[in-house]
Order: structure tokens, then C-alpha cells, then sequence
């Protein structure tokens, strides 16, 4: 196992398989990627975008029906995932219900054919990473989710991998549990000088852990990019809509120079930033996160008012579901408001994105 | 707290939930059918014929060179048809534990034999065993052995009809034991480095045990008590007389009833023992779930 490498390329990965009906669905589709050691990648998308499919096929589990995959320069798609030899961690974790804490670390090292005290020695470290010391005669049923996930995550990185792989590890903790092993993935991420390729639909998740996202839709990729970039520039209408932009106006395009373009519906018009070309015959949808609604001072420009119809008080701040000349909105604003209220909302032009639209 | 108050100050028999007495008709039925027969048996065993004592049965038993050596003839047909069905079962139902089209076909063929009685199936390996049937002369014809085969009116006969009719349950027992084992287990053990039959030997196998033990278990009482088979496909008086074939002979040829439940407490007791062995065995291994964490 090749400890030095420098990157993971999947070349053009693809999968499909056939259907009930004879058909051939790609659930993975032209995947190219280049992975550095040390980076930490999160594939993100909806269930059935593709995600899971290529990490199995990153970690031998499915095999390509094209492309390639490369460690360096040896093609490692052709090889077994016995003889990878990249850590995974499963969903449901898939401990070894018959194995005991210590027993189940151990396994990749005693399949590697460590002597036994060396099996030990580093399962019981990497159960000091992962901080679980004194469980180590216990069965994986006797210990707790986020326990069982330690272990997971232990098993997984003893063996030294070039590359972790986490198939949505956090899905079955509760949402306090999941909060803090964000951290922890993060810090043993850091300590191990390894790349992590990381599977979530939880768009918090990637962007809090990950130095790239992957964004996936029906086995495509649709953008990739530091979570900045995704977070605040996405490419397109689907990956603004991952992304929280939960606004999507149906807008008439009135005037564009350079990347700002000037839109209106309904009598009222505002400015935003123009992020694809827009096609012919001026329609274009224009989304805005319901987080960048402020309330308007005075008469600025991009504002306009809004009939408060439907309040989630939020302590800090509430969601309002505003009727606007666009049509209803989300806003989330500070403070608490009445049904029925006149409020006056703006966006800063930086934050309202047009985009060419849905493609019927 | 105003529940358990309520209830103290109640006697006992008004606590007693009135829902228990929807036990009864099971419990009538389970008196009359097979508790009473049994104790009657076990009570008739210890009445012998021609008196002379308690166990005078039981001495005649283990005395008696027709009667004895029946158990050491039964469970040399048992103890290697359960083997036969058990270890046979394993890989056939590890090797179909995905479910496509080809593998619901195969183990609609192997599980087929089921619909058939032992008697027809016994019928049916006369013809196709016997010395003039078919596969006697495939062997010769296709030069594979030139000798007289002889698979019926012996041991084999007994055994391969043991096989035939005790497999399908067998494997359809470990079947679902081992669909119910999680596969991302042994996905998990390929990506630590486990080749294909290290999965099998370290993940799979250990926790099928429970599951083994309980086929072998069934297999072997079913095995246990054959009678059709050995009668039509043995020697009934010679090598494959089997311990039902004693009881049968006592009851209904010597028309002893008292000797024949004997035989019966025996062979009962001689199933209890080995499927207790077995049990107590099992206990030395993992039991429980079989799945990999929460799910």
C-alpha cells in the first residue's frame, strides 16, 4: 500500500446498470476528479444523485462499466477492494456483531498478516484517536450509535489507507452527536495526512467539513468547488437550490451589462448578479436565500414590500412566507413579527442570482 | 402509583387478567394430544408383558441383540445424512443468498422434493437406483464403473432417500439464515483485505453457527425417526433396521405395547440427548445479531 501518493484521479468513472425494464440507467455518470492527499472531498447530493455509487466504486464494492481510476500512476479499478486497501466507513457502520471492539479494529491488520502484539498495539492507538479507551472487550452491540460509529471510523483508518472513504456517517446519530463528530472526523482527518473522501445529502455537513464539494444530480456532476464558491456562487439553478436558495422567481430579464442584469415582474424590478448567459426570449429565475432578505431602510435600491402571511418564530430571528410582487417568498429576518404585516425587504445585489432558468 | 395501589388490594385471583383463560383451548389440546399419549407411553413402558420388574423392559432392551444394536444402526444413518444435508445446505444456500432470477429458479429445484412423500420417493429411486434402472445402466453405458451397482435394498438406498427428502428442508432452513446475515459485513471484511473466502470463513460462518445448529438439529430428529425408507429401500431385518422399525415390530408383530413404548422412551430419549449436545455446543459461540450497527 502506497502511503506517498500524491493524487486519486477518477478518469471519466461511470456506472450504470439495467433496469426491470431492459433499459440502461447510468447512475454514474463521466465522473472526473483529481484528489490530493491531504484534502478532504465531499461528494454531496440528493439520494439517487450518484453519490453512494461512486464511492463503492472508489472502494471496489461496484464495479465501473467505464473509465478508470488511478493512485499515481497504477490503475487501481481493475483491482479488487480486498486489494485497495482503502478504509471505508459504512452507513450502518457494519461492525462485526461477533468481534469485540479490539477484535474489530484489528481485522484489516490481522488480514495483512501483523503479528499479533503489532495488532494490538495499533488497535488500541487508534482507538485512542478516535477516543474510546476502555471499551476494547466490548461487543459492538453493547456500545452506543456514536460509539459504534468510533469504532467504524477506527477499523477504517488502522490499516493506514492512502484514502478514507465515509459512505454518510453521521445519518443515524442524533443531531448533538452529529454536531461534534463533525469535529472529530475533521481533526483525525487532520492528523493522518491522508485524503477523505466524505458522502453526505447534508449540505451543513459538506460545508462545514469539506475543502472541496463535489455537487451531484442524477449522476452528474454539477459543480465542484471550495464551499465558498458553492455556497455563494452556484453554478446553477439545481445547485442553488441544494445550497438553501429557496427562492426561485420566474423573472423577466429588462436589461444586462456585464454580469449584472436588471429583472422584473409584477410591476416591481430589482438588480442581481448574472450567473449563466440568458437564453432567448427573456425569461430568466432569479434566486435568493431566504438568510439574505434584509429589512429595507428608506427607499434603497432592490427594495420592495411584502404582506407577512405565515410566521415560524425561530428565537433569534423568524421565517416569514411574505406575498410579493414576485409571488410568495421566504424571509428570514431578526426580531418577531404579526400576520399580516407590511414589511419592506431589499437584497444586496450580490446575493440576488439570475440565472438562465429551468430547462422544460 | 394508583394503578399498583388498586391492584395490592385486589386478591390474587381477581389480579389474574381474565385474558389468560384464552390459553385454554390450546392447553386442552396440548393435554389431550400429546401430554396425556406421552405420559401414558412412558407410564406403559414401565408395565412390562410378562412382568418381572419396573424396568424390565428397559433391561430387555439393552440386552436384547435385536433390540440394542437398532439405536447404533439408526444413528449410523442419522448422524451422516444430517452432515450430508447440513454441510451440503451451506454452500448451496450461500451461493443463491442473492435473489435473481436464476438463483429463485435453482432453489425452486432443490427445494421441489418437499412436495413429495417418502413413499413416492422411495417408489421412485426403486426404478431409477434399482440394478435394472437408470442409473445403473447411464454408469455402464457411459463406462464410468463396470461392477453391479447396488444403491437400493441396502444402506445407501436408506441414506440417499435420507438425503433427498432432508435437504430441501435443510437448506431452505439455512437459506434464510443466511439472507438475514447483513452482506454489508462481508463488503466491509473485502475492503479491510479479506479475500472471498476469508468473508466466508471469519464473518459468515461464525455467524451462522446458531443457525447451523438449529438445521442440524431439525435435520437429525427428522432423520432420526425414518421408517418408509427403511423398510422399502433397506434391509429392515438386517442392516438398516432402525429403531421405528423395533417399535413397529413390538407394537404390531409381537402386539407388546409395553415393549414398544419402551423402544419409543428410548429413541426419544436418545433425539433428546444428541439435540441437547448440540445446543449445550452452540453456546460456545456467538449468538445474536446479525447485523452491523444500526440500520
Amino acid at each position: 500500500m502506497k502511503h506517498n501518493f500524491q493524487h486519486l484521479r477518477l478518469d471519466n468513472v461511470a456506472r450504470s446498470f439495467t433496469n426491470a425494464e431492459g433499459q440502461s440507467v447510468a447512475a454514474l455518470n463521466g465522473l472526473d476528479l483529481t484528489i490530493k492527499r491531504g484534502e478532504f472531498i465531499a461528494l454531496l447530493g440528493p439520494s439517487g444523485c450518484g453519490k453512494s455509487t461512486a464511492l463503492n466504486c472508489i472502494a471496489g464494492l461496484t464495479p465501473l462499466t467505464g473509465g478508470a481510476i488511478w493512485l499515481d500512476d497504477e490503475r487501481i479499478d481493475v483491482l479488487p477492494s480486498e486489494k485497495r486497501g482503502f478504509g471505508m466507513v459504512f452507513q450502518n457502520y457494519a461492525l462485526f456483531p461477533h468481534m469485540s471492539v479490539l477484535e474489530n479494529v484489528g481485522f484489516g491488520l490481522r488480514m495483512r498478516g501483523v503479528p499479533r502484539a503489532e495488532i494490538d498495539k495499533r488497535a488500541r492507538e487508534a482507538l485512542q484517536l478516535v477516543q474510546l479507551v476502555g471499551h476494547e472487550r466490548k461487543l459492538p452491540g453493547q456500545l452506543s450509535g456514536g460509539q459504534q460509529q468510533r469504532v467504524a471510523i477506527a477499523r477504517a483508518i488502522v490499516i493506514a489507507p492512502p484514502v478514507v472513504l465515509m459512505d454518510e456517517p453521521l445519518s443515524n446519530l442524533d443531531a448533538k452527536l452529529r454536531i461534534e463528530m463533525r469535529a472529530e472526523i475533521r481533526r483525525i482527518h487532520g492528523e493522518l495526512d491522508r485524503a477523505t473522501i466524505y458522502v453526505t445529502h447534508d449540505q451543513d455537513e459538506a460545508l462545514s467539513m469539506a475543502d472541496r464539494i463535489v455537487v451531484m444530480k442524477e449522476g452528474v456532476v454539477q459543480q465542484i468547488g471550495a464551499p465558498r464558491d458553492v455556497y455563494s456562487r452556484p453554478r446553477n439553478l439545481h445547485v442553488a437550490r441544494f445550497m438553501g436558495y429557496r427562492n426561485v422567481l420566474d423573472v423577466s430579464i429588462t436589461s444586462a451589462q456585464g454580469d449584472h442584469a436588471r429583472v422584473s415582474c409584477g410591476g416591481a424590478s430589482f438588480d442581481g448578479v448574472l450567473m449563466e448567459s440568458p437564453g432567448s426570449g427573456g425569461k430568466v429565475s432569479v434566486a435568493i436565500r431566504p438568510d439574505d432578505f434584509e429589512r429595507a431602510q428608506a427607499a434603497n435600491d432592490n427594495a420592495f414590500e411584502g404582506v407577512v402571511e405565515t410566521v415560524e418564530y425561530g428565537g433569534r430571528d423568524s421565517l416569514l412566507r411574505v406575498a410579493s410582487p414576485f409571488g410568495p417568498l421566504y424571509a428570514r429576518l431578526p426580531g418577531d413579527y404579526a400576520v399580516g404585516e407590511r414589511v419592506p425587504l431589499r437584497v444586496p445585489v450580490e446575493r440576488t442570482l439570475v440565472y438562465a432558468g429551468e430547462r422544460a | 402509583m394508583s394503578a399498583a395501589a388498586t391492584s395490592s388490594s385486589l386478591t390474587p385471583a381477581a389480579r389474574l387478567d381474565a385474558r389468560g383463560w384464552l390459553v385454554a383451548p390450546a392447553l386442552v389440546c396440548l393435554i389431550a394430544m400429546f401430554v396425556y399419549p406421552f405420559a401414558y407411553g412412558l407410564f406403559l413402558s414401565f408395565q412390562p408383558m410378562e412382568g418381572g420388574g419396573l424396568f424390565a423392559n428397559y433391561l430387555k432392551f439393552f440386552t436384547e441383540p435385536t433390540l440394542w444394536p437398532t439405536v447404533l444402526i439408526t444413528l449410523k444413518l442419522a448422524v451422516p445424512a444430517t452432515l450430508i444435508n447440513v454441510g451440503a445446505s451451506v454452500p448451496a444456500a450461500f451461493a443463491l443468498r442473492k435473489s435473481t432470477r436464476a438463483s429463485k429458479f435453482v432453489t425452486m429445484l432443490l427445494v421441489i422434493p418437499v412436495t413429495l412423500g417418502t413413499v413416492l420417493i422411495a417408489d421412485g429411486m426403486l426404478t431409477y437406483y434399482g440394478p435394472n434402472g437408470w442409473f445403473p445402466q447411464a454408469l455402464h453405458a457411459l463406462h464410468l464403473y463396470s461392477d453391479e451397482v447396488r444403491l437400493t435394498h441396502n444402506y445407501w438406498g436408506v441414506l440417499i432417500s435420507l438425503v433427498i427428502s432432508g435437504f430441501p428442508f435443510a437448506f431452505l432452513l439455512i437459506l434464510s439464515y443466511v439472507t438475514g446475515i447483513d452482506p454489508t459485513l462481508a463488503r466491509a471484511a473485502g475492503t479491510l483485505g479479506a479475500g472471498p473466502w476469508q468473508q466466508f470463513r471469519l464473518i459468515y460462518l461464525p455467524l451462522l453457527v446458531p443457525g447451523l445448529t438449529m438445521a442440524a438439529c431439525l435435520s437429525f430428529v427428522q432423520a432420526f425417526s425414518v421408517f418408509p425408507s427403511a423398510v422399502l429401500l433397506g434391509v429392515p431385518a438386517g442392516a438398516t433396521r432402525v429403531v421405528s422399525i423395533a417399535a413397529y415390530e413390538a407394537a404390531f408383530e409381537s402386539y407388546d405395547y409395553s415393549l414398544a413404548s419402551c423402544v419409543a422412551i428410548v429413541m426419544g430419549f436418545v433425539q433428546l440427548l444428541i439435540v441437547a449436545a448440540m445446543l449445550g455446543a452452540r453456546r460456545a459461540f456467538y449468538s445474536g445479531p446479525t447485523t452491523g450497527g444500526k440500520g
